[in-house]
């Protein structure tokens, strides 16, 4: 008898158990900590599902960014949590807020309890596809996803971009133009700075690695951007370098250079290839490389910029 | 049929597994939070490198090998530094 279903059960109910772990936990911390853990379990449950290149982005991004992010957040709500007045919300508050919460479960309950049978799919769609057009590379997942779904691909990076425009938008007016505050507030400390020093190199290697290797086995732009965002965080974080000015041409520029390079193959194709986001055939990986390229660098710039958080006039040095 | 390289294998990982189980309990029985990371970094550097040790002869080539090095390697860094940073955040009171 083999032992996996029974370790995937397990898996199953420790990822439910955060699951509920996250959503009850009193202290905004310990909810964090519970969402990051939660993450992690999930990309072992991609792993069990056979999708590495989810897992990896699951933990990379899910995981890794997220928790950043949720961190510096909650930082940002403690501090804000003397201003507020302590009022708790009524009764019939409350009461709508629990109605309103078991109306949205109980219909998510009931479109998955009605799906047809067999679902609705895409998947031999784009399979077929990956084949064909997308081919030249050795990785399915990335053929779909620059290939065959290109659009939606490059609609998610500026996604990521307007989400960055959104938090530089809450900045202060005067502030405009300048930096965000510097990611820890003390001064530099030793074993941060030996981590980042030390890490960080290594880290930009295994980033270029996983987007490099993308093309024909598990990995990619967003998982290899997310690495190298994180590494950018690390230095930030031990103070090896400051947030750049949001005004500075060359984040700006970096920013956009994904989705503008993705677009313009896109333009191009539709001359050279027949339409719209297709590729010539024989020079398809080498395009999709490119494009990717260019992605990876706005994912690494986007990311750190939304940790980061909106410019702010510098008093604390 | 059970080689000699399958039987380290068995030991390295299983006593890598112990490391991890003696950690956790640490880390759940220990009364203080430098006892418990004290628990917890060891799980994370033995128990990590023999577990990697383990798996080593069943890397499909040298390169996979080196990798399992690598990662052995960027856990321990990474540990050691994490470590130190929750240290400090304790002296200094908060949690």
């Amino acid at each position: 008898m083999s032992l996996r279903p029974f370790l995937d059960v397990i898996l199953a109910s420790l990822v439910l158990g955060v699951a509920i772990f996250t959503i009850t936990a009193r202290d905004l911390f310990a909810a964090v900590v519970g969402y990051v853990a939660y993450g992690l379990l999930l990309a072992f449950v991609w792993i069990r599902l056979y999708a590495p290149d989810v897992a990896l982005t699951e933990a990379a991004v899910g995981s890794g960014v997220t928790g950043v992010l949720l961190i510096t957040a909650g930082k940002r709500l403690g501090a804000l949590k003397d201003v507020a007045p302590d009022r708790q919300p009524g009764l019939a508050l409350k009461l709508l807020t629990g109605v309103l919460a078991a109306l949205v479960a109980s219909a998510l309950g009931a479109v998955i309890l009605m799906l047809p049978d067999p679902p609705p799919s895409l998947a031999p769609e784009a399979a077929a596809a990956a084949d064909g057009p997308g081919a030249g590379l050795g990785n399915p997942i990335t053929a779909v996803l620059m290939s065959y779904r290109s659009f939606d691909t490059m609609l998610e990076k500026i996604v990521l971009i307007l989400a960055v425009v959104g938090v530089w938008s809450v900045g202060a007016d005067k502030a405009w133009g300048d930096a965000p505050a510097p990611l820890r507030q003390q001064k530099a400390y030793a074993p941060m700075v030996f981590l980042a020093q030390m890490l960080a190199p290594v880290g930009a290697l295994i980033a270029i690695h996983v987007f490099w290797t993308g093309a024909n086995a598990p990995g990619g732009a967003f998982q290899g951007g997310a690495l190298l965002a994180a590494m950018w965080m690390l230095t930030m974080m031990a103070r090896l370098a400051q947030p750049p000015r949001v005004d500075a041409q060359w984040l700006r520029l970096a920013l956009v250079a994904g989705p503008a390079v993705f677009l313009i193959s896109g333009l191009a194709g539709g001359v050279v290839a027949g339409s719209f986001f297709a590729y010539p055939q024989a020079l398809a990986k080498p395009i999709i490389l490119f494009i990717e390229a260019f992605m990876v660098l706005s994912i690494a710039v986007a990311l750190p910029m939304l940790v980061a958080g909106p410019p702010s006039e510098r008093q604390d040095q | 049929m059970i080689t000699l390289l399958d039987l380290f294998s068995i030991a390295a990982i299983g006593v890598g597994t112990f490391f991890f189980f003696a950690g956790t309990v640490g880390l759940l029985r220990f009364p203080d939070s430098l006892t418990r990371l004290h628990a917890l970094s060891k799980a994370d550097n033995v128990g990590l490198g023999l577990v990697a040790l383990g798996l080593i002869p069943r890397a499909d080539s040298a390169l996979s090998a080196l990798k399992l090095i690598v990662i052995w390697a960027l856990v321990m860094l990474s540990g050691a530094a994490t470590s130190q940073l929750i240290g400090r955040a304790l002296r200094r009171g908060r949690k």
